[in-house]
């Protein structure tokens, strides 16, 4: 089991704010990806959950019991640091048996659970070295093996992949999401990604300055985005904002359209501009094109085979239907 | 990025290196020379450098006169004794300043750092009248407690330091892993930090060693360590250099040899987090 209510939970730092009230419920076996910019309170969130912090009020539930004051090590949780935390005195099976060391367990069940875990991670050939002689990569799945071999109600795992090369990245990205799979345990994963939040994610939760800006699936959150912040923090690359008179004729104060959503044409369409950059990437190609009357350029994706050079005009027209309206406050008017 | 260094330049700075290795090590090789000589060769002018007659008189002389193996024996208990006492505080003391600092950790710091500031005279009167009203005078458990105290300081910024340096996530790791604080202190901590508690081990055991302030005017003869033992050679006797320089030989010789043996560590730990 592994179910995670947070009720009203708050955190201040001496007078400063910062975690205000957040309620959330994480289901048993969900992966949730916390997701946000740097210094949204999306690692002091999962420290709080981990017991690493103390709330400044409100409560923490896992399995419908009252963790709030519990010390880490009782809650039943596991971590996995961005530096990885490795003892770096002990060996690599030393690192993965401290907690069942520290739990008591029997050397047979201990050297068992390790050989598992070690099967399960590729590790087998590694077992007697130190952290230090390990590539990046490897050293990210000791600190997952050493999660694992206690059997949590939940991983946490904050930034885990920020120190890994791009390559590799997207290589760990697909083997914690085969491990969710395989494991069915809750995991909850901190980012300020948003590729890893939308490719990995069951629930998606949105933080901005110690606040939830919107909870829902990937998908979810790309159609139906709550707000300005989650429509501009959630695709790559980011959805266009356009103000002034172009959004007050569609019915909001200012209007968001995807990149994808725009349709390219030569000769007609509703903005009139010119191509800026053109950044090629094979597959698809960004072209950032100057709208008359708008201050920044607009983002727009195309196929990898489109030939426009700077300075050419082009029109843009939004996709019927997708077109995203904000109020002055910037909700999502629907 | 390697710098090209000329040979000229290179032998230069050899040789200043040199120079002043030998111009520091030079008192205690005059000693040592001093001390194989007769009495008559030890004060001559101009003075003899390696060509005098060889002689282990003084050694012989200063064997017969006092008990070197009881001062020695009271060195080592105050050195131990005082560093160790201090390890029992400083450990505590440097790991809560390091991982749980508060908004006055850097004050407490630079206080107890200041205490080295204070002249030790300053305070001589009120020691030594609190010691003879406790009845501590000449007693191994005052001095102890006088050399810990004056360590102290030094032991907790050096481990504060060495402890700074120890990732807080790998404490935190022990932490969610199950470990209670006795044994993240037991089984993360203190491994890690073996070679920052050896060095600082050695180098309050080579102060302790040395003090001879307190140990000089706190002892008489029951807990008089080696410091006594030399200042014992010195002005009642009038000017025999050779002797004293035996005994000088005789109380640093223990010390020189540890020090020459863990110069490594010292350096070690006197420079870490100097340089990444």
């Amino acid at each position: 089991m592994g179910q995670i209510t947070l009720d009203k939970v708050s955190k201040s730092f001496g007078s400063t704010d910062v975690i205000h009230a957040v309620d959330l419920e994480i289901e048993d076996g969900e992966f949730v990806v916390f997701v946000g910019p740097s210094g949204c309170g999306k690692s002091t969130l999962l420290r709080l959950i981990a017991g690493l912090e103390d709330v400044t009020s409100g409560r923490i539930m896992i399995d419908g019991t009252d963790a709030t004051g519990l010390a880490p090590a009782k809650r039943r949780l596991s971590m996995v640091f961005q530096s990885y935390a490795l003892y770096p005195h002990m060996s690599v099976r030393q690192n993965i048996a401290f907690p069942l060391k520290m739990a008591g367990e029997s050397k047979d069940s201990i050297e068992r659970k390790v050989a598992d875990a070690a099967r399960t991670l590729n590790l087998a050939d590694y077992l007697d070295r130190k952290p230090r002689q390990l590539s990046g990569g490897q050293r990210q799945r000791v600190a997952i093996g050493r999660a694992i071999v206690r059997e949590p109600a939940a991983f946490l795992f904050d930034e885990p992949l920020s120190n890994l090369d791009a390559a590799l990245r997207v290589n760990m990205r697909l083997e914690i999401s085969e491990l969710h799979q395989h494991l069915k345990t809750t995991m909850i994963y901190v980012t300020h990604d948003q590729v890893e939040a939308m490719t990995m994610a069951d629930k998606i939760v949105v933080l901005n300055a110690g606040r939830i800006e919107q909870i829902g699936s990937p998908l979810d959150l790309y159609r139906n985005p709550a707000n300005r912040f989650v429509a501009g923090f959630i695709g790559s690359p980011k959805m266009n904002f356009v103000e002034g008179d172009a959004a007050r004729g569609q019915g909001g104060e200012t209007i968001g359209v995807r990149p994808e959503h725009l349709d390219i044409s030569t000769t007609d369409g509703a903005w009139k501009g010119t191509v800026g950059v053109s950044e090629h990437l094979g597959s698809d190609t960004f072209l950032h094109v100057h709208v008359d009357g708008q201050p920044t350029p607009i983002t727009a994706r195309t196929g990898g085979e489109f030939t426009l050079s700077h300075g050419d005009t082009v029109y843009l027209t939004p996709k019927a239907g997708k077109v995203h309206k904000f109020d002055g406050s910037g909700l999502a008017v629907r | 990025m390697a710098r090209a260094v000329s040979t000229r330049r290179k032998i230069t700075m050899t040789i200043i290196g040199w120079s002043i290795g030998l111009l520091i090590f030079f008192p205690v090789m005059w000693t040592i020379l001093t001390s194989f000589k007769s009495e008559l060769d030890a004060i001559a002018t101009p003075p003899k450098w390696f060509f005098f007659n060889w002689t282990l008189e003084n050694y012989q002389t200063v064997h017969a006169r006092s008990d070197y193996f009881r001062f020695m024996m009271n060195s080592v208990y105050l050195a131990v004794g005082s560093t160790a006492l201090g390890l029992l505080f400083a450990i505590p003391a440097a790991w809560a300043m390091a991982f749980s600092p508060t908004k006055r950790t850097k004050d407490i710091l630079l206080w107890m750092l200041s205490t080295k500031m204070l002249p030790a005279v300053g305070v001589l009167i009120p020691i030594y009248l609190m010691f003879r009203n406790w009845g501590l005078l000449d007693s191994h458990v005052g001095l102890i407690v006088v050399l810990f105290l004056i360590n102290l300081p030094i032991m907790v910024w050096m481990l504060y330091t060495y402890f700074k340096e120890i990732p807080g996530e790998i404490l935190e790791a022990a932490r969610m892993d199950g470990a209670s604080l006795t044994k993240e202190i037991v089984y993360v901590l203190t491994p890690m930090s073996v070679p920052g508690i050896a060095s600082t081990v050695l180098l309050c055991i080579i102060l302790a060693w040395n003090e001879a302030f307190w140990t000089l005017n706190l002892t008489t003869s029951n807990a008089a360590p080696l410091t006594a033992f030399i200042a014992s050679y010195s002005s009642p006797q009038g000017n025999f250099y050779a002797k004293l320089s035996a005994a000088s030989t005789l109380a640093i010789a223990p010390i020189l040899i540890l020090g020459w043996f863990s110069q490594k560590q010292l350096v070690r730990g006197l420079t870490f987090g100097a340089v990444k």
